[in-house]
């Protein structure tokens, strides 16, 4: 199991801030993880249509698509970032 | 060096960027230099308060934990690169007024180099790599707030080559 979080305006189009997932073995990349949840509803489809757009962490640091989820506990989606 | 917890807050509650400069300079009495950016919320969208829409209300959004984590990142990284004595981020997270600081960034050092140059790069990378996102309120509603290619080139001077 993982928990999937969105946050912003990811986190609207989703419809959802966070939801526990368990990917079967084939899901190994972010992007792997992205098809797959993408496929979870029409909402989730659309809030990852553009996904050059979306940036992710996993277990709270950032990472590039590439990078695997096989050890993750938590794997959050969002928008690049508008602080400061 | 690690860093005190306490050189990292993220706060759902005004502060005062006078009262919270005066505390930092009241811990760094030795430092030579101390130098401080503070960010606060526009009342305008846009390049300019003349051709920019009103703006009436802001919302800070933030990952918790992972906020916090990457802010103390950034200093540890400025620790590493500059010499310095002290070092503070502030940021704000939820419901914000025109004219509320966002955003305090203090750097003190024995001289005026090393705390200008860190507090350039906090505020720097802080607006690229600190998961924090603004919405604006303006007359036609609420909207997430764009990321600017700007901000990218500017951190991306900081990179070590």
């Amino acid at each position: 199991m993982m928990t999937v979080l969105y946050f912003a305006s990811v986190k609207e189009k989703v419809g959802l801030s966070e939801e526990q997932v368990d990917p079967p073995a084939s899901v190994a990349t972010v992007n792997d993880l992205i098809d797959w949840l993408a496929a979870r509803s029409p909402r989730h489809a659309e809030a990852f249509a553009s996904r050059g757009m979306i940036k992710s962490a996993v277990d709270q640091t950032h990472v590039p698509a590439s990078a695997s989820v096989a050890d993750a506990r938590e794997v959050a989606f969002f928008p690049p970032v508008t602080g400061g | 060096m690690t860093t005190a917890p306490s050189n990292v807050r993220i706060q759902s509650t005004p502060f005062d960027p006078g009262a919270e400069l005066n505390a930092f300079l009241k811990e760094t009495p030795h430092a030579g230099g101390i130098a401080v950016f503070i960010g606060q919320m526009r009342d305008f969208k846009g390049p300019d308060r003349a051709t920019g829409a009103p703006v009436s209300a802001m919302a800070l959004e933030h990952y918790p934990g992972m906020a916090e984590k990457e802010l103390g990142a950034l200093i540890d990284e400025a620790r590493g690169r500059w010499k310095l004595d002290n070092v503070r981020v502030i940021h704000r997270s939820g419901d914000l007024a025109p004219s509320d600081p966002i955003v305090f960034v203090a750097a003190a050092s024995a001289h005026r180099v090393d705390a200008l140059e860190a507090c350039t790069f906090l505020i720097d990378w802080l607006k690229t790599k600190a998961p924090f996102w603004k919405k604006e309120t303006t007359g036609t509603g609420a909207a997430w707030v764009d990321a600017t290619g700007a901000d990218d080139v500017r951190a991306a001077r900081w990179d070590k080559a």
